[in-house]
């Protein structure tokens, strides 16, 4: 009955039952946590748009991104995973969205930046309907915890024109 | 010698009653591991509500041996989801993050591509020759969930399978020759 066997298993159990609950608080405790970020993009130059030999559209871009996201820090937070999307809709396609660029924010003192850059991944369309096209500019985030459920947003940007002429 | 020998002798003692109490026991452990595994796919909707992540291309975001509890619904793959897919004619899926998304009007076709956040380039180096795109049926569930380490008893276990072997037979014994 009080066999070595059974005390070990006894603890093991009660440790890990422990553990699993301070878990399951640790995540619930996020949802605590009523985030208010800002931030602000601005396109400041097309340096190129051209059809590719294929026949798609690729635009290069220069933006500037400036954000704060520490409130989205809690005690819970490992990183804060930040991109900023494109999208736009076209006669092929009723969705499209491109990611322009990211980053990884691992620290909170981190999540207040700005960032003059060009598009980290290439701008390129499904066929050939770039010219002239609106599309809306959107900064999403995704909270990854140190352990628990993960939580995503984002901001709506205003939108941009693309210019009628390849350049 | 003489705690084998006793454990010899405890299994020698056993009642047939005994030894069917514990067939039941260890029936009863079996089966409800596969209740909890059916019924969390039932409420994920997803065909393996759990994986381990095996390599460090979403480093720091999920380490190896990090466990992720995915769900699988309607609703369509968008940016920046990190999501599960299989190659075809590769065993091990993947866990990477959606960069591109490309939803075509009214079918519910869409084209997908991913790429790990510790990652360089994008995915299309690690799909089937030729392909460009991942669509909806390669895409096993989204990650909602994460909790850190656990799976590495998987990973141990895999990977150097004699560690199986000695926790089965370990554990084996103990059902066979615990009382009560």
């Amino acid at each position: 009955m009080h066999s070595l066997g059974y005390r070990a298993n006894a603890l093991l159990t009660f440790g890990v039952t422990i553990l699993a609950c301070m878990c399951a608080i640790a995540s619930f405790s996020d949802t605590l946590n009523s985030p208010t970020p800002t931030a602000r993009v601005q396109v400041l130059n097309i340096n190129r748009f051209q059809k590719k030999p294929d026949g798609d559209d690729e635009v290069s871009m220069t933006l500037n991104i400036s954000a704060n996201l520490q409130s989205l820090f809690t005690w819970n937070t490992k990183q804060v995973f930040v991109f900023l999307a494109a999208e736009y809709e076209t006669p092929k396609n009723s969705l499209n969205q491109v990611s322009l660029w990211d980053n990884i924010i691992p620290k909170k003192e981190d999540a207040e930046f700005w960032i003059r850059t060009t598009n980290k991944y290439r701008f390129i369309d499904q066929g050939s309907n770039l010219r002239g096209r609106d599309f809306n500019l959107t900064l999403h985030w995704h909270v990854m915890p140190k352990t628990g459920k993960m939580f995503a947003d984002k901001l709506v940007m205003t939108g941009y024109r693309l210019p009628e002429l390849y350049r | 010698m003489g705690w084998i020998g006793e454990q010899v002798d405890s299994i020698k003692s056993i009642q047939f009653r005994q030894l069917l109490t514990q067939a039941i026991s260890l029936g009863m452990i079996v089966t409800s591991a596969l209740i909890i595994w059916k019924g969390l796919m039932c409420v994920t909707g997803s065909e393996s509500p759990v994986v381990v992540v095996l390599s460090g291309s979403m480093e720091p975001g999920f380490k190896r041996g990090d466990i992720l509890f995915l769900h699988m619904s309607k609703d369509p793959i968008r940016v920046g989801e990190i999501v599960v897919f299989n190659i075809d004619g590769r065993e091990i899926p993947i866990v990477h993050r959606v960069i591109k998304v490309h939803e075509r009007p009214d079918t519910e076709e869409v084209d997908v591509l991913t790429k790990g956040d510790n990652n360089f380039g994008d995915d299309r180096l690690l799909y089937a020759q030729g392909q460009l795109w991942l669509q909806r049926h390669h895409i096993m569930g989204r990650a909602i969930g994460f909790l850190p380490y656990v799976g590495w008893v998987t990973i141990l276990m895999t990977e150097k399978p004699i560690i199986k072997y000695i926790l089965i037979g370990a554990l084996g014994l103990l059902v066979i020759t615990s009382k009560e």
